[in-house]
């Protein structure tokens, strides 16, 4: 019996392990854009009269892209999901055919071996692009970029890049979230808005987002405040779900979320209050609580590197782009949105394509009342991938 | 006050699918038949219970569907361990991997054929399985939230727990079925019948489980699919059994305290209290080191563990 205990006791830690491990790979980014951008220049010089590509261009029925995903497309919505429909918009794009996509799905992130072996086997299956999706396979494709010079590795949501074969793409999702705010802000009744974040302050990613989300808020009702609740994971079902109901049970009457599954939306559903979904959209799942979802469209890059490859215009520098590009984006109002909010999206949309205006620009002040961005500043793309571990004067972590 | 009540009402809806999972392990290691396959059980029982409930609209069928697939499962288990003499530990964790595959893959599968990309719930079926509101009683203050207003899977799984307990305890059978976990030669000379106790044990435990997956599937996510739905509850049920000390009542009050140690760090006021929600992530797995350790030092020689739990029993070594 005493083994039997012992086996349960091993087994209860390496589950707590497990948990530790899954909450701390974050998607925490530093842009290295700029060193890229050098290298890259500094490439393009030794390749002379190639054009401006780093790499030698490949015939389009030569192509073969390959794609790590971190589950499986096939869920219908999410982070995995929401990659796939890029890839299969880039291949509609361009006019791929099925068997020039090679895909591994559900590659543990934090399973070096797992990674490694996914990515060998998308090159000796031909591939010469490979798209590596989750933070966690980073530092295994600047390990393979080097052993295998003539493929080509763009990884997603990190920030690493060797300005040749290796570079990285990620996009300002927080211009989304800021319109999204408005939409909650117009809404709320109560003046409570939830917010399930998967990561903490120290994750600028997640933190930024947030804080876009509750400026968004603030542009349109001063009165309202964001209270958020970390659940410490990438993907709980559960503790989404529980932060979602502990939000509800506050009085929060708008739930936004950064964290993966529509469960917050479904909580908020199930109360017969709003919501706004994340990554895919989420009126699919939860169509009488979704506002709207701040949604990605990663087909835009996908397109674009692929292109790239074609042409021979490939630099290798890393990809940071917004709402201009069509990257990120909301998606289509509810028709039980707040009168006029519309209205609101489009004016400051306007603004930021503008370029005169972007969300981390002019006074920014925290909750504990620090300012971190003067009038007429604006936040640098290193700060704000990497640097923002403040919440805005209107959010409560909770 | 309505703060505290908020979270007891939430600890509840946390441990319910706890309940049902620790419910079901007992009733395996009752005849010595530790069953590491919670977790996959579990699955499958929210697999089939969501399926049932999207394609008949009807919370009984759902729920009926449940415990059949989840004691289908176990059935493979019972056939392993009992008859074939398997080792139980490698049966129990190869269920689990092949309960949690498993249901993915039919889930995904039902996912593509949807016609609308989404497998949710119909109305119906919905409003059924949600919180109860008995006029009167519901708006009660304090007892209203605190005793009637829970999802009818709560009351299922306090059910089962006084009855099981009461089987258990109360009547011959049951005790012939605990005298099976304790030592099944002798209760094989005095003439109980050891095998068909073991596979009704075990595919009743099994089958309760797969209620608590049905849970997972059907109120933790919404009643929406989402692969791995059950997300590691069914190991913490594994443990629970011991801090329950194998008795179902107390598997109640047990499943309610995890419940409410996994929720804590949304209910605890960051204002008041500014500890990192990883101290709270470690909390159940603390608590279940500490019962463990005081457990064991107790003198009294632990009855209620069944003393041949683990074991298979080989009617040729008697």
């Amino acid at each position: 019996m005493k083994k039997v205990l012992s086996l349960l006791l091993v087994l209860a830690l390496t589950l707590s392990c497990l948990t530790g491990c899954g909450s701390s790979g974050g998607d925490e980014a530093e842009t290295t854009a700029a060193a890229g951008a050098e290298t890259a220049a500094a490439e393009e010089e030794d390749a002379g009269a190639e054009g401006e590509g780093v790499m030698p261009a490949i015939a389009k029925e030569d192509i073969k892209v390959g794609v790590i995903h971190l589950s499986d497309p096939a869920e219908g919505s999410g982070y995995t999901y929401t990659h796939d429909q890029g890839i299969i918009g880039m291949q509609e794009n361009l006019g791929l055919s099925d068997d020039q996509i090679v895909r591994k799905n559900s590659v543990d992130d934090t399973n070096v071996s797992e990674i490694d072996t996914a990515i060998r086997e998308c090159i000796e299956e031909g591939c010469n692009i490979i798209f590596a999706t989750s933070w966690g396979y980073m530092d295994t494709c600047e390990a393979l970029a080097e052993e295998y010079p003539d493929v080509i590795f763009s990884h997603g949501t990190g920030y690493k890049c060797n300005g040749v074969n290796f570079n990285n793409y990620f996009g300002r999702i927080y211009q989304a979230r800021y319109l999204s705010g408005i939409a909650a802000g117009l809404k709320t009744e109560t003046n409570k808005i939830g917010y399930v974040a998967a990561m903490g302050q120290d994750n600028s990613e997640v933190t930024g987002g947030c804080d876009a989300f509750a400026m968004g808020v603030y542009s349109v009702n001063p009165e309202a405040e964001v209270y958020v609740k970390v659940t410490n994971s990438w993907f709980d079902p559960e503790g989404e779900k529980q932060a979602a109901d502990a939000l509800l049970a506050e009085g929060c009457d708008v739930i936004g979320q950064h964290c993966d599954t529509p469960n917050p939306q479904l909580a908020a559903e199930e109360q017969g209050v709003w919501g706004v979904g994340y990554n895919s959209d989420m009126s699919k799942d939860a169509p009488d609580a979704v506002l709207t979802s701040v949604v990605w469209d990663w087909s835009v890059y996908y397109t674009k590197a692929v292109e790239s490859v074609i042409n021979g215009t490939w630099t290798g520098e890393n990809y940071y782009e917004g709402l201009a590009e069509g990257l990120v984006d909301i998606a289509p109002l509810a028709d039980f949105c707040a009168e006029g909010t519309e209205e609101k999206i489009n004016e400051a949309k306007e603004k930021m394509l503008s370029g005169e205006w972007d969300v981390f620009s002019g006074l920014i002040e925290t909750n504990e009342g620090e300012i971190v961005c003067e009038e007429g500043q604006t936040l640098d793309d290193a700060t704000i991938t990497g640097g923002i571990n403040w919440y805005y004067k209107n959010v409560v972590v909770k | 006050m309505e703060f505290i009540i908020n979270f007891l009402v939430a600890a509840v809806a946390a441990g319910t699918p706890l309940l049902f999972g620790t419910l079901g392990e007992i009733m395996n290691e009752k005849v010595g038949h530790l069953n590491l396959g919670v977790e996959g059980m579990m699955s499958i029982g929210a697999c089939a219970g969501l399926l049932a409930g999207y394609h008949t609209d009807n919370f009984i069928i759902a729920l009926a569907a449940a415990f059949l697939a989840a004691a289908l499962s176990a059935l493979v288990y019972a056939l392993l361990t009992v008859t074939l003499m398997a080792n139980q530990n490698v049966t129990g964790l190869t269920l689990t991997i092949f309960g949690i595959g498993l249901s993915n893959f039919i889930g995904i599968w039902a996912l593509e054929h949807s016609e609308t990309g989404t497998l949710k719930l119909p109305e119906m079926i919905t409003a059924q399985m949600r919180d109860i509101h008995i006029p009167g009683l519901s708006d009660l203050p304090v007892a209203g939230p605190l005793l009637f207003s829970y999802s009818p899977f709560v009351y299922i799984g306090i059910l089962i727990a006084i009855v099981l307990a009461f089987y258990l305890n109360k009547t011959k059978s049951g005790l012939n079925l605990q005298a099976i976990g304790h030592n099944p030669g002798a209760a094989d000379a005095a003439g109980i019948k050891v095998t068909q106790y073991k596979y009704a044990s075990i595919l009743l435990g099994g089958g309760i489980c797969g209620i608590g997956g049905a849970y997972c599937a059907m109120i933790i996510n919404g009643g929406v699919w989402v692969n791995n739905n059950v997300g590691g509850l069914g190991w913490i049920a594994v443990a629970l059994v011991i801090f329950a000390n194998w008795k179902p009542v107390n598997a109640i009050g047990g499943s309610f305290v995890f419940g409410a140690l996994r929720i804590l760090k949304y209910y605890v006021p960051k204002s008041i209290f500014p500890l990192p929600n990883a101290f709270y992530d470690m909390m159940p797995f603390l608590i279940t080191a500490l019962i463990l350790v005081i457990t064991s030092m107790r003198k009294k020689r632990n009855l209620s563990l069944p003393a041949h739990l683990g074991n298979n029993y080989f009617r040729e070594e008697r």
